[in-house]
């Protein structure tokens, strides 16, 4: 039983977290209610004609064949960038605790990439694989792979994923450092002396006491590549071709700023946050608990 | 620097409120979305209007690229901070027609001012696509542009080609594109930027067959794409043709492709008179043709409509900020300011009187294919087909158009499958929009 604190005056523990409360309100809930309240709406940009139509939107929504290949291409996204970004970084731990010499240099540019901007990096692979100016392009080309993003859906979902996982390499780089760290030295030694390879070593040992981390990692990455990877399409592909790129955070963009449908953009990001509100839940029910931080 | 920036903060405010109320000049703010040589344009122009008179202060701000400019007057009104002029782009043109509160008609602006607007003296296929069905004019044309025909001399020559006469119709594109190709002058043949604005709009108005019912939507009213009738698709398959071999290459839905053709992978390119600046600056050998034109079509070459943008003056000003947007809207329709417009920013003159004195100036003779944009769009008295087009939703419905092209040039769909889609699709979001 932990012991309670209580504070002798009744309105300063109020007082104290007033300026959080401002915060959160101001920049929370007053403009996730006016989310709310407009995606129950239909009016003309301008707003100089409005017409409250309850859950029509959201109806209109859903039923959208657009809308359902949007979540199809999240999902794909968000999945395929989590395991990519989550087993290169592995990888590249598990090599960096390997190094003799240099082990902080090796460190300290893996972690580099993880300052840059998320449509900077996007520019950055975008040029790389331009098909006319890339270099990497050429490359590809001069192997007799017909690299062509701008028409191949494929080929511009490899290059939003590269991008994607690429940035978030070095977060799940730091991690995996510090839980290949905590693993017990002496269980590995002592399976080593037992005959077992570091193949075995690896699976039997490592791996399942770094399941924590990766769980964790797992939930961090994928609310990552939902989320935070507006930058990334926007710069990369712009949801092209044809919709096979276009994620539900760009759908919401592309409906609200660009074809001024403000209704719908409205009620989608209403989906939006009750995706993230239910993740993050997920996240304190599970994560934190099995999460040892010891 | 603290007490330097809280002097400054005081000095600031200080000269706002003296300038409101002591001096009486009255400030015109004017957002835009110009940048490099045409913002240089927009700066020269605005400081000369300032020095002509003294009762108004024409402030121009830089907002970002259209659409960006576009949302944020959008939001500006509907927090009650809106400009007194916005430039906006052609595609919004139909977004601003539906906001008939939001807006002050330009002519209205000029009238109420005194002034008396004479229609005649401008470009009639650039005034009509900026009134409303009853002549009304409702923005100030700003910065108009044509797509053109610009070929690489150097890849020509190489393919055997006659290098001064560059295709005029669009199988004869293809022919010299296969040609190009062929002879390895060059690893494609053709390439195009806008495929939405030139292969469908101008492509409907240049061989004079409808786009959508309703004059193409500038009558008001429902509005249905007609873009699937067989000389569009005949056109499409021909492109998606060229495309599996590489004979035509795709660059993206904006003006991407003006990079293949720059770094000289294509031999031909169409693209809008506008972009003539950075093709002059790259040193390329270049020529420049008239729009090609389907040799199936009976009344082609019509004449082509206009892009590029035009000023808007937002409602519930006060009459003297009416009086300083009507003034520069007089001065802005100057000869000597229309010339200046047009031959240092490439866009078109949007007077008849600026255009014969650049053509007395000898300037077109000096810059060959200067002025094919604007024998183009003036050529011929526009018929029902190519007065321009509007939409409530344009940028909505190009969006769809092309993500059409794209799956049609991958080899997903055939020409008739993609612009069927495109039709039923276009209508569907066009129907919802005029619902609101």
């Amino acid at each position: 039983m932990t012991p309670r604190v209580v504070f002798p005056n009744k309105i300063l523990p109020y007082l104290l977290v007033a300026p959080q409360l401002a915060i959160t309100l101001v920049f929370f809930y007053w403009p996730a209610g006016q989310a709310f309240y407009q995606s129950m709406l239909r009016q003309d940009p301008f707003g100089l004609r409005t017409k409250f139509v309850w859950f029509a939107n959201f109806r209109k929504v859903l039923a959208d064949p657009a809308y359902l290949n949007s979540i199809k291409v999240t999902v794909v996204f968000s999945l395929a960038t989590a395991i990519v970004a989550m087993c290169v970084a592995l990888l590249l731990a598990v090599m960096a605790e390997k190094v003799v010499r240099g082990k902080g240099l090796y460190r300290t540019l893996l972690i580099w990439p993880y300052a840059v901007a998320p449509a900077i990096a996007g520019m950055l692979w975008l040029f790389l694989f331009n098909p006319s100016i890339g270099s990497l392009a050429y490359m590809l080309r001069s192997f007799g792979i017909a690299w062509d993003p701008l028409l191949n859906g494929t080929h511009a979902m490899i290059l939003l994923v590269s991008a994607a996982a690429w940035k978030q390499i070095s977060y799940n780089f730091l991690f995996f450092v510090a839980g290949l760290q905590a693993v017990p030295k002496a269980l590995i030694e002592a399976a080593a002396m037992d005959g077992a390879g570091e193949t075995k070593r690896f699976w039997t040992i490592v791996f399942p006491l770094l399941a924590p981390t990766t769980f964790f990692l797992l939930v961090v990455n994928t609310v990552y590549a939902l989320f935070d990877t507006f930058g990334i399409v926007h710069a990369v592909t712009g949801g092209g071709p044809g919709k096979t790129t276009e994620t539900l955070v760009y759908k919401v963009y592309n409906d609200g700023f660009v074809n001024l449908i403000l209704g719908d953009s409205a009620a989608q990001s209403v989906i939006l946050m009750v995706i993230v509100i239910s993740l993050t839940a997920i996240q304190f029910r599970y994560v934190e608990r099995k999460v040892h931080y010891g | 620097m603290k007490s330097f920036g809280f002097a400054a903060g005081v000095a600031a405010t200080f000269m706002l409120l003296s300038s409101t109320s002591a001096f009486a000049v009255t400030q015109i703010s004017w957002w835009h979305a110009m940048t490099g040589a045409n913002a240089e344009v927009v700066d020269k122009i605005s400081k000369d209007f300032n020095a002509s008179q003294s009762d108004y202060e024409l402030v121009p701000v830089f907002k970002g690229t259209y659409p960006e400019t576009l949302n944020a007057g959008i939001a500006a009104y509907r927090a009650g901070q809106a400009p007194d002029i916005m430039q906006v782009f052609d595609v919004g043109t139909g977004v601003m027609m539906a906001a008939e509160g939001a807006i002050k008609p330009a002519a209205d602006v000029l009238t109420s001012a005194g002034m008396t607007f004479d229609k005649s003296q401008y470009l009639p296929g650039i005034v009509g696509y900026y009134s409303k069905p009853d002549g009304t004019m409702l923005s100030f044309p700003y910065n108009s542009s044509s797509p053109i025909l610009y070929y690489n001399k150097d890849i020509f020559k190489k393919a055997g080609l006659d290098v001064d006469s560059p295709p005029k119709t669009w199988n004869e594109v293809w022919e010299d594109a296969k040609k190009i190709k062929a002879s390895g002058a060059a690893a494609c043949g053709y390439t195009s930027t806008w495929l939405t604005w030139i292969h469908l709009e101008n492509f409907a108005a240049w061989n004079d067959v409808s786009w959508a019912t309703q004059q193409n939507g500038l009558a008001g009213g429902d509005v249905e794409l007609k873009i699937n009738a067989p000389i569009f698709v005949n056109h499409f398959q021909a492109l998606a043709d060229l495309a599996k071999d590489g004979t035509f290459k795709y660059g993206g839905r904006t003006s991407e492709a003006k990079q293949i053709f720059l770094a000289g992978e294509c031999g031909i390119m169409t693209e809008s008179s506008g972009g003539l600046g950075d093709i002059v600056k790259s040193g390329m050998n270049y020529g420049i043709g008239q729009l090609p034109y389907d040799s199936d079509a009976k009344g082609a070459p019509q004449n082509t409509t206009p892009g590029g943008a035009s000023l808007w003056v937002f409602a519930d000003k006060s009459d003297e900020e009416y009086k300083g947007v009507a003034a520069f809207f007089a001065y802005l329709s100057k000869t000597e300011v229309q010339e200046y417009l047009h031959q240092k920013s490439g866009y078109l003159p949007v007077t008849l009187a600026a255009y014969e004195a650049t053509k007395k100036s000898g300037f077109y003779d000096k810059n060959v294919g200067r002025e094919t944009p604007i024998l183009q769009m003036t050529g011929k008295a526009p018929t029902d087909n190519s007065k321009g087009v509007r939409l409530p939703n344009l940028p909505q419905v190009r969006d769809i158009q092309n993500e059409e092209f794209e799956k049609m040039l991958a080899g997903q769909q055939t020409a008739q499958q993609a612009l069927d889609n495109a039709v039923t699709r276009g209508n569907a979001a066009i129907k919802e929009a005029l619902g609101n």
